[in-house]
């Protein structure tokens, strides 16, 4: 039921005064219905210029032949598989928030888990990209389905790790889509019914004709539970299966059983610290500071420090089992991290992603905006430098001594990387204008419960425990949206 | 007689409608159908409407996925084209795992989903039947059927009286059409 009340010793959901069913939508739609301001002309601009530079250079890949790239004899794996998982990497924090969370109950991920699985379905479409760019003759794409052929018909071999990255990629995107837009076809339903002429018309086939009725919203709950159901499993998975290209292998610093979980931590942290870098603009820019608090915030920064911590946790084991298991070569590769002369990317990836992240124990730390952000951000570089050093470092000193380069990418490399970059903002720009950000229907369901107007009528109502109104006022404070004058009498 | 085909009863608070469709129910006004702009629990089991057989439908979704790519990998890898590799065995049931598993999700998700398409009748470009456009935005709508219920005066107190913020009378089932 829509009405029962909650301690009042959580924090609330959404702020502000007399919000309202109609003013829930009209905030979400406001982007939507109106044109956009200039924020989003200069961040619009800047992003499809690099999707310009995408296009270019991974066209320029096409037509020369990724003979183009940086790569070489003995590293013949560099910048694409480091773009390729770090994109990857990012698009699990979306169907972790829909799926994981949704389990959970956890209530808060309702305003953002939205823009969170659009940014996951952007970032698989980048990493896709890698994959058919990296292929050096993508009109031979279709050669890792199996498919019948004249060669025999001979198979994919589905022993390989590379295969099941296929299966993995492809069904996490499609089945992370399917999620998405069912999820979004009652607000689209919305911005019909409010629509004249042709919005109208294309809303109204977007919206599959949507009415809420009984029925629909029945079997609709069904379906997300369901889905968010196996796509906690799926998302473990996939992580799981792109961390055995590497573990699946014979190359020390990559022949390594830990690879799966640490992956998976990895992914979700880095898609967090995603999240987070969107968010925080797009709260501010869109005016949603009162859906997107700052106890979301704060709940995202402490996920990014307890996965920050497990990937930290992860490097330890690493170095140790590198040197309990007393191999040469492993010792050797783990050692070339610090003392090789790729020492500075190891420096950037443990320093970013674990010594970076231990701020987050400060409370001071999380609930400041500005910090968060860039924190968000180094948290990324972390981890682009985590897959180069794993990848490259891994790589450029092999087995034997003569074969042993440095590498060093081309501007076809860095084009496309920076170039993919553009992509993902371009997609994510356009998302916001024509699609409503936060899923106005789950917000409003906790409306009635969760929210600050709901929570001040029982503080209000009086007859509660001195000590837990003390700390709800006292959780208030640190919110950005909230009138803490207000409560002083109460 | 008029020519009121529905009636809708309009509340802005989803604990007063559901307080209308009991003093509905209690006068025996049968009830056509809900609208509201999100889920509200409880409704359902009012309505006496089963609970939702989609489960089982995805469960069978996803042993035919399970099966189906279990299947293709046995075919290809055993029977069609056997590759020694290293000597060891062609039927490597390990090795087919992260593949059966990942179909498994695929079939689950996109048959459940087709499935629910399908039995409520949401397909794109499907014409929005919307007895109040308002019902996705803030309203929760009940919505009554005039034809041979006691007098449509009646019903407007006893929604009124329940909590309603507006009655309408409508000549037409829905207001989404030209």
């Amino acid at each position: 039921m829509a009405s029962h009340s909650e301690s009042i010793i959580r924090e609330p959901l959404i702020t502000g005064k007399d919000i309202t069913y109609a003013q829930i939508t009209n905030d979400v739609l406001r982007p939507v219905e109106n044109m956009p301001g200039r924020a989003w002309w200069i961040g619009f601009t800047v992003a499809s210029l690099g999707a310009c530079l995408w296009v270019f250079s991974v066209s320029w890949t096409f037509w020369y032949g990724i003979g183009e790239w940086g790569l070489n004899k003995t590293v013949g794996w560099a910048w694409d598989i480091t773009g390729f998982v770090w994109w990857v990497g990012i698009g699990h924090a979306g169907t972790l928030i829909s799926a994981i969370l949704l389990l959970f109950r956890q209530n808060w991920r309702n305003s953002i888990n939205r823009s969170a699985e659009a940014m996951t379905i952007f970032a698989v479409i980048c990493a896709a990209t890698y994959v058919v760019s990296h292929m050096g003759r993508p009109w031979l794409a279709y050669w890792p389905l199996p498919l019948p052929n004249q060669f025999g018909s001979i198979w994919v071999n589905f022993n390989s790790p590379l295969v099941w990255d296929v299966f993995a990629i492809s069904t996490y995107f499609s089945v992370s889509l399917v999620f998405w837009y069912t999820g979004l076809l009652p607000d689209l339903a919305t911005i019909r019914d409010r629509a004249t002429g042709i919005r109208r018309k294309i809303y109204s086939v977007c919206s599959f004709g949507w009415t809420g009725s009984v029925k629909t919203w029945q079997r609709f709950e069904t379906v997300c539970l369901i889905l968010a159901g196996i796509s906690t499993p799926l998302v473990l998975s996939v992580h799981t299966i792109v961390s055995m290209d590497f573990a699946t292998s014979l190359i020390p610093g990559w022949h390594t059983t830990i690879f799966p979980p640490y992956f998976v931590a990895g992914a979700i942290f880095s898609g967090f610290a995603m999240v987070q870098t969107l968010l925080l603009v797009t709260r501010k820019v869109l005016g949603l500071e009162n859906y997107i608090t700052m106890f979301h915030i704060e709940a995202m920064n402490k996920i990014i420090l307890l996965t920050g911590s497990i990937v930290g946790v992860a490097y330890l084991t690493e170095f140790f089992i590198a040197y309990y298991s007393g191999g040469e070569y492993e010792q050797y590769t783990f050692l070339n991290r610090f003392i090789g002369p790729y020492w500075w990317a190891g420096c950037m990836m443990y320093g970013c992603n674990v010594l970076m992240t231990q701020l987050m124990w400060f409370k001071k730390i999380r609930t400041n905006i500005p910090i968060s952000w860039v924190l968000s951000i180094v948290v990324n570089i972390g981890m682009w430098f985590e897959r180069f050093v794993i990848i490259v470092t891994s790589l450029h000193r092999d087995f034997v001594p003569s074969s042993w380069v440095m590498f060093y990418p081309t501007w076809v490399d860095v084009s496309i990387f920076v170039g993919s970059i553009g992509l993902f903002f371009t997609m994510f720009l356009l998302f916001i204008r024509v699609l409503p950000s936060i899923a106005m229907a789950e917000v409003k369901l906790i409306l009635k419960s969760s929210s600050e107007q709901a929570k001040r009528k029982i503080l209000e109502h009086g007859g509660h425990d001195k000590e837990q109104v003390e700390f709800y006022k006292e959780s208030l404070t640190t919110f950005d949206s909230v009138e803490i004058a207000d409560y002083e009498k109460i | 007689m008029s020519s009121t085909k529905y009636i809708l009863g309009l509340f802005d608070d989803p604990d007063e409608m559901m307080h209308g469709i009991d003093e509905l129910q209690k006068n025996s006004v049968p009830i056509y159908d809900v609208y509201t702009p999100m889920p509200i629990h409880g409704i359902d089991a009012k309505l006496g409407i089963k609970e939702s057989r989609l489960g089982y439908a995805a469960f069978m979704f996803g042993c035919l996925g399970g099966t189906t790519i279990f299947a293709m990998a046995y075919y290809m890898m055993v029977q069609d084209w056997p590759m020694n590799i290293g000597g060891k065995p062609a039927f490597a049931i390990p090795d087919f795992i992260p593949i059966t598993f990942e179909w498994t999700v695929l079939f689950t998700a996109f048959g459940m989903v087709g499935t629910f398409f399908y039995a409520t009748h949401l397909f794109p470009g499907r014409t929005p039947r919307v007895m109040d456009l308002r019902a996705t935005d803030d309203r929760f709508v009940i919505a009554i059927d005039a034809k041979g219920n006691i007098p449509h005066e009646d019903i407007t107190n006893l929604l009124k009286k329940a909590g309603a913020v507006e009655v309408k009378h409508n000549d037409r089932k829905y207001v989404s059409y030209e």
